[in-house]
């Protein structure tokens, strides 16, 4: 892996929001058009900045949602007591403008040449980077068999449910979700967090050396790696992201 | 000009002992963020060792636990910024200075890379691991370092971001030019100075 990463400067640039979608309650995505942007792979990040007329500028990270050629958008769950992501949410206008700089990362990546099996495990927003694998994937073509374990704390908590759900199995996607806090009524999948136990029935057999993504909160990624190495998963083949606990973003 | 935003304000209060403390971009932190590319590992002290390498790879020292925890420790606080742009101030450490490692060898290396449990690797100018600038810490707060913030030891290096203290070390390579480690290698700054906001490559 090493040498591989291009070096090149990365400069601020006006970043206009073309279309939004939003995804629950509290996520939104926003279409991004990026004017002289150098292209992104599956699973790397973007920085935003925002500018206040007193001139204060507040810079964070986000994971890119979308495949490698496809238009830039990010994902962005508001964190009540965060300073961008409630402005990214709920005030930002379909039409106005921001700086990005990006692509940031090369590690948390999958194109078609990394193959499979693929196992992906999110918890909360920690989809969004494995949901532009997952694009990817489709993308390319990849024959590369898929499973994703989903934790979410209830089912309207799911991002990207209705393309989630548009796999059901077919296409070598074989979608997993446990919901820890609320389930539906009549729910018989997964209402826990994920543990060991979970992860033994859900994951791939260590044998087909699988290729793991863990995205979400410390403690989610975590356990989940930590129960995958139990598993007998090599450490080098576990590629982790974690965020939160920062004190909001 | 960037875009301005009228209806965007600036939301937490930096408190007037943290003014001046915080470099560009940065906001404090509450908690202690966890930040790693995998797995985290857990070496048992009985075999674990840290030692100073050759650029071919071969040992110059090598310390078991027990011998780096009879060396001369120090209590450091210190403020540290993460490239992900938290900073938190006053953080408590104890550890053993750089200064006390490298001492025991003879070299003239200007470059050394970090090397750890995991296959994390990371490259420092030997200056700034030296002059009291830099600790191999093994206590965090009082207590014995969290494997997630990369205990039994990691490096500390607080005059850089944070991604310079290496977790999970185990040793130093001696370098005669500078090479990039695991996050340089994928664009990240060579040196990541916080103050001079050097997050990646041509910053």
């Amino acid at each position: 892996m090493a040498g591989t990463a291009v070096q090149r400067r990365l400069t601020w640039t006006v970043a206009t929001v073309t279309g939004e979608v939003r995804e629950t309650p509290s996520v939104r995505t926003l279409l991004l058009d990026v004017p002289g942007w150098a292209g992104h792979r599956a699973g790397q990040h973007l920085d935003v900045r925002l500018t206040a007329e007193d001139g204060y500028a507040a810079e964070r990270s986000y994971s890119i949602a979308t495949a490698a050629e496809e238009p830039v958008s990010i994902t962005v769950e508001r964190l009540d007591d965060g300073e961008v992501s409630p402005f990214l949410t709920d005030d930002l206008q379909v039409g106005e403008q921001f700086e990005v700089r990006g692509p940031v990362g090369g590690y948390f990546v999958w194109e078609k040449a990394s193959g499979g099996p693929l196992l992906l495990l999110a918890g909360g927003s920690g989809i969004v980077p494995l949901r532009a694998i997952l694009r990817e994937r489709s993308r390319t073509g990849s024959d590369a068999p898929v499973r994703l374990l989903y934790s979410a704390r209830s089912l309207p908590d799911v991002i990207y449910r209705a393309e989630l759900d548009g796999y059901g199995g077919l296409d070598g996607v074989e979608v997993t979700y446990t919901l820890t806090r609320h389930q539906p009524p009549g729910w018989t999948g997964y209402a826990r967090r994920v543990d060991a136990a979970l992860l033994g029935e859900v994951a791939w057999p260590a044998g087909e050396n699988p290729l793991a993504f863990v995205c979400g909160p410390t403690s989610f990624v975590e356990t989940a790696s930590q129960g995958l190495v139990g598993l007998g998963y090599r450490p080098g083949r576990v590629k982790t992201e974690r965020f939160g606990g920062t004190g909001g973003a | 000009m960037p875009p301005v935003f009228s209806r965007f304000r600036h939301r937490r209060e930096v408190p007037d002992d943290a003014a001046g403390r915080l470099p560009p971009g940065q906001y404090l932190a509450t908690g202690f963020p966890v930040l790693s590319a995998g797995p985290t590992p857990h070496t048992p002290l009985s075999t674990w060792t840290f030692s100073i390498e050759r650029q071919d790879g071969s040992a110059l020292k090598s310390w078991t636990w027990d011998e780096i925890q009879a060396l001369p420790a120090e209590t450091v606080t210190q403020d540290i910024h993460c490239v992900t742009r938290w900073t938190k101030l006053d953080t408590e450490w104890r550890g053993v200075s750089i200064d006390t490692l490298l001492g025991a060898v003879e070299h003239d290396s200007d470059y050394a890379m970090a090397f750890c449990d995991g296959g994390y690797t990371t490259n420092l100018p030997i200056e700034d691991l030296t002059d009291g600038k830099a600790w191999l810490a093994f206590e965090y707060g009082g207590e014995p370092l969290d494997p997630e913030h990369g205990g039994p030891a990691r490096l500390l290096v607080p005059h850089l971001y944070f991604w310079k203290s290496a977790k999970w070390a185990r040793g130093l390579r001696l370098m005669d030019t500078d090479e990039p480690g695991f996050w340089e290698t994928y664009g990240y700054h060579m040196y990541g100075d916080p103050w001079l906001e050097q997050r990646y490559s041509g910053d």
